[in-house]
């Protein structure tokens, strides 16, 4: 077999699942190391390199991180790495003097931002340090994208989204509020250097069927009418509500109205439970709002009454196994007051002119490129819900990030596609004998839970954030449960003596000297415990001096104790924190 | 010793034999040896046996001398029970042990110092008496525990860690063993559990004595270049030729039968070993010729491996002694001890 090359950055960058899954590659674990050390702050820093905004999405991160955690492969339940994000957040001391800044000395280009959702900020925060001028354009009059107007403050209070969009602003931004761009080819000929779009996936859809437009002031698109609770343009709902839909959108609809007065509150889903958009969690805090779920129902038509709202008629479906094909078994009317729908968002981009070379695609989207997202027209780049319809913070934030690289090259007049290389290190966490600089131990403590305020309390006042944050205590024992899997097992074929100490200790057998053989099949198939994920590598070694057979590693099962280094004689096994330096913006340079 | 216990991960994968229980739960403390010491790795293979011969964990007795090796009794099977006697006195222990309960399965680990110096006299009786028992020594060519004195193992010309060869000459236990008429007789190396499972698992269904003689390297004071006990040495020198193949009771017995003259022996507890064996003529049943193939291996410098010897036919230590069918601490005190007039009676019957 070939030797597993180590030295490449991706190789490691893999095994730290949470990383590898993160679009913004924030380094958890080892944030939660600092954590875990009480260095809250820095914990901050770490995340804030990557994430950027720290506080906002340690409440409301779609977290892709924690499916992929390994520690659910363990015990069922992954680390929640979002939680303790907030946990970093929210016990930081002030840590303003240590955010990047901006030159007095600018380097004489202007960049242009459409929109001030976290992908332009995110944008800015790259560019401003290195001297660039950028301006952002906002229709709204307060700056946050969606953030701002369509997730709940009882989610996200309006001060943290404040302080972290401060840190970016008040680099010097120009930030333009109540100025919608209406014209691409009028900013284009502003004379920026580059333009980014960041203008968001806006347009809530809409439900073209029988009654629609009967009472228009009781039917709501919900994109809408959580920006209008937002601004507080409205106060109230009536108090049967069915809300349309099961995504993000239609859990805070049906959250607010029951805030706003909505007593029986209906989330109605065409399809069965498992196929739901939502992520479990969000559904469970519906649910324990009194929210009901039901399943299985495709609205049909508004019912009105002498021009008022009055009820909704909806097929009762049937589903086969995998929900692909329905049959209807009933129709039923269900009263209500208010519907809001909640069924998707569209992209829409009026504003662009048709004819200056910036191609769409059939579904609306602008044409760009997966990885530099720069659009036809050269010097004008797309990020965030604009650029492949709607996501979520985190992916408009990596957008941000490689936006800002593109667009750096571009005003230095590098090739767009000439990315600043991700680089690592590995460095020994070795303290004594058997000693780390790492708690290596393996900590069986259950998945903490998070406290929440009461209901009573949370539906008299709509901005009160639900979630209370971990105690001291749940969060000593939540960072233990990680397992630090940036903490690498690395080897050194040369000094195996083959005792095979560390295939005896290993906790979970992920270790095998095997004979070298050219099929990583037939290697899988002979290790101590078959390797049967393929999505996961093997950590194959040189040819051992003695016999010639090789050390294999199942990344798979590994949990990074640390024992088999500690049983070594030789320290042909040591452990090493992997730390991958992504490529930014400003690094081109130094390479 | 490591910094924190071998923790108990709730991995799904983990395999479980027919009673249900996992590789882990034939575990035991964590050991206190240097890292990478081959008696370790002989724990380890131990561990796998019971697991694989799905043997009630608290059905095992543990006995044991004074050594490294003698510790490592303590490092697996947690439910079982043990005995930790003194220096060379593993044996005795273990003969008192089997004729008290003849229905538990007997481990006595030891090391060449323990049994080949001050426990000799007690491992030779224990080989001719054939108590029922699995007898390992952990042969690392010192006296681990006593910092690297040679023992009685050492061959002639090997080198001190920091001193000189070896001049006195070695006891083979398992020359030993073979000419006291022991009835299971093997070999291994800590370094091929391959080879060294098999053995202990067909060695745990023999009914009489099994001794194996594992080699056993010290790292810390017997591994270094110039002794014939190290791991690169045993590694270059080993004649792996004889190849057990356990195969436990069951199915499996009817298929695969053996047509490449491989040799296959019924094992007292139902299991079956199969040997296949490089040397053709090789005939794992014939003592002498065992004794002829070990002593050309070692002239030539060779250490050959394997199942060398073993005849199921040899009476054990309670048929030896016509011992009562029921173990004796299941005996009712009044037949276990029937009362003055009855030994009375017994008595007269000598006058
Ligand atoms: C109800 C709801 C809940 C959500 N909850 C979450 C969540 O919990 N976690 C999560 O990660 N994501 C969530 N999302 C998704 C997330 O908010 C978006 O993916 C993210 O905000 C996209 O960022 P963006 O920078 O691309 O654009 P946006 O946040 O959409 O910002 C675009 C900005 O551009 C402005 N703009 C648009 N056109 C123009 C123009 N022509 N001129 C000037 N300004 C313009 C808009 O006013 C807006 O401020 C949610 C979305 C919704 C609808
Ligand atoms: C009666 C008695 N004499 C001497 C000793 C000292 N002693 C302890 S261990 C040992 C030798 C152990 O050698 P070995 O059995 O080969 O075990 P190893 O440590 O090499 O595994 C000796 C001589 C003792 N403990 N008791
Ligand atoms: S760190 Fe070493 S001992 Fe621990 S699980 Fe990984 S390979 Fe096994
Ligand atoms: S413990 Fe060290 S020397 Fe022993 S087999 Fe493992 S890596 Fe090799
Ligand atoms: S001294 Fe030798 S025999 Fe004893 S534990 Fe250390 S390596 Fe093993
Ligand atoms: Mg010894």
């Amino acid at each position: 077999m070939q030797a597993t090359d180590i030295g490449d950055p991706d190789y490691f960058h893999r095994v730290v699942e949470c990383q590898w899954a993160c679009p913004a590659h924030t380094n958890v674990p080892e944030y939660i190391r600092l954590i875990a050390q009480g260095r809250y702050s820095d914990a901050y820093m770490v995340n804030r390199d990557s994430n950027v905004f720290p506080g906002i999405l340690g409440r409301t991160c779609d977290r892709p991180c924690e499916p992929a955690c390994r520690r659910e492969r363990v015990d069922g339940s992954p680390v929640a790495i979002c939680r303790l994000k907030r946990v970093a957040s929210d016990l930081r001391d002030d840590i303003t003097d240590r955010l990047p800044r901006a030159p007095a000395e600018k380097n004489g280009k202007r960049v242009a931002c459409v929109g001030t959702g976290p992908a332009s900020l995110a944008v800015a925060n790259d560019l401003m340090p290195l001297g660039y001028q950028v301006t952002i354009f906002e229709a709204a009059a307060e700056p946050g994208g969606l953030m701002r107007t369509s997730i709940p403050s009882f989610r996200l209070p309006a001060q943290v989204l404040e302080e972290e969009i401060g840190y970016i602003v008040g680099m010097g931004v120009e930030v333009r509020y109540d100025t919608p761009v209406t014209s691409l080819a009028a900013l284009c000929r502003d004379g920026y250097d580059a333009i980014f779009i960041g203008s968001g996936a806006p347009k809530g859809k809409d439900l073209e069927i029988e009654g629609r437009h009967a009472d228009p002031e009781h039917v709501h698109i919900g994109l809408d009418w959580l920006k209008s609770v937002a601004f507080g343009h409205i106060g109230s709902i009536g108090s049967r509500v069915l809300v349309i839909g099961v995504g993000n959108t239609a859990m805070d609809c049906c959250r607010t109205a029951r805030r706003l007065g909505g007593g029986d509150v209906k989330i109605m889903a065409r399809r069965p439970r498992r196929f739901f958009k939502a992520s479990p969690w969000e559904l469970e805090d519906a649910e324990e709002e009194q929210v009901e779920i039901i399943v299985n129902h495709a609205p049909r038509r508004f019912v009105t009454e002498e021009g008022r709202l009055v009820g909704m008629e909806f097929d009762v479906l049937e589903w086969d196994e995998e929900a692909t094909r329905s049959r209807t078994v009933d129709t039923v009317i269900l009263p209500c007051d208010d519907v809001i729908l909640a069924i998707g968002q569209e992209n829409a981009f009026p504003w662009i002119e048709r004819d200056l070379g910036m191609e769409f695609s059939s579904d609306g989207l602008p044409v760009i490129d997966a990885v530099t997202l720069q659009t036809r027209l050269p010097g004008v780049f797309v990020g965030g819900d604009a650029a492949f319809g709607p996501k979520n913070i985190i992916w408009a934030v990596a957008h941000g990030h490689e936006a800002a690289i593109s667009i750096d090259n571009h005003c230095r007049g590098v090739p767009v596609e000439e990315r600043p290389a991700n680089r690592m290190t590995l460095t020994s966490q070795k303290m004594g004998l058997t000693e780390w600089s790492y708690n290596n131990d393996y900590n069986p403590s259950p998945r903490q839970q998070m406290a929440h305020v009461d209901l009573a309390k949370r539906f008299n006042e709509l901005r009160l954030e639900v979630e209370l944050g971990f105690s001291a205590e749940q969060t000593m024992r939540e960072v233990q449960r990680c397992l630090n899997c940036d903490v690498q097992p690395v080897f050194q074929a040369p000094l195996c003596i083959e005792c095979d100490a560390c295939i005896d200790i290993c906790p979970v057998a992920c270790l095998t000297i095997a004979p070298d053989t050219d099929s990583e099949a037939s290697l899988r198939s002979m290790l101590t415990v078959a390797a049967e994920n393929l999505d996961e590598a093997l950590y194959v070694s040189e040819p051992l001096a003695q016999t010639g057979r090789i050390m294999v590693k199942d990344e798979n099962l590994c949990v990074h104790c640390g024992l088999c280094a500690e049983r070594c004689p030789t320290a042909a096994w040591n452990m090493e924190k992997f730390d991958l330096r992504l490529g930014r913006a400003g690094m081109g340079a130094l390479l | 010793m490591p910094s924190i216990k071998k923790p108990l991960i709730p991995l799904a994968a983990m395999p479980t034999n027919e009673i249900g229980l996992t590789m882990r739960d034939y575990e035991g403390s964590m050991s206190t040896l240097c890292a990478g010491c081959g008696h370790d790795s002989v724990t380890a293979a131990i561990v796998r046996a019971l697991f694989e011969l799905s043997i009630p964990p608290h059905k095992v007795v543990k006995l044991s001398g004074i050594g490294c090796s003698s510790k490592t009794t303590a490092y697996f099977d947690s439910a079982a029970h043990g005995f930790n006697s003194a220096h060379g006195r593993m044996a005795p222990i273990a003969t008192g042990a089997n004729a008290a309960n003849r229905d538990a399965l007997y481990i006595g680990i030891s090391g060449d110092g323990d049994s080949l110096s001050i426990g000799a006299g007690h491992m030779v009786h224990a080989i001719r008496r054939n108590v029922h028992m699995v007898y390992v020594i952990e042969n690392n060519g010192v006296y681990g525990l006593t910092k690297g004195q040679f023992s009685a193992s050492a061959d002639i010309g090997s080198a001190a860690k920091h001193g000189k060869a070896n001049t006195v000459a070695p006891i083979d236990p398992v020359m030993l063993a073979l000419s006291l008429g022991a009835s299971f007789v093997a070999r291994s190396f800590s370094g091929d559990k391959e080879q060294l499972v098999p053995i202990l698992k067909a060695a745990a269904q023999h009914r009489g004595l099994a001794l194996i003689d594992v080699i056993s390297p010290c790292v810390q004071f017997n591994n270094h270049n110039g002794s014939t006990k190290s791991y690169r040495y045993v590694r270059e020198h080993e004649l792996r030729e004889i190849e057990p193949d356990f195969i436990s009771t069951g199915r499996e017995i009817v298929v695969d039968l053996p047509r490449d003259g491989s040799v296959m022996v019924a094992m007292h507890d139902g299991g079956l070993v199969r040997f296949r064996t490089l040397p053709a003529e090789y005939d794992p049943t014939d003592r002498e010729a065992a004794m002829h193939y070990v002593n050309q291996a070692h002239a030539r410098g060779e250490i050959p491996t394997g199942l060398l010897f073993v005849d199921e036919s040899v009476p054990d230590v309670h048929e030896l002694n016509h011992t009562s069918e029921t173990p004796l601490v299941e005996l009712p005190f009044e037949e276990l001890c029937p009362g003055s007039t009855e030994l009375e009676a017994l008595q007269q019957s000598f006058v």
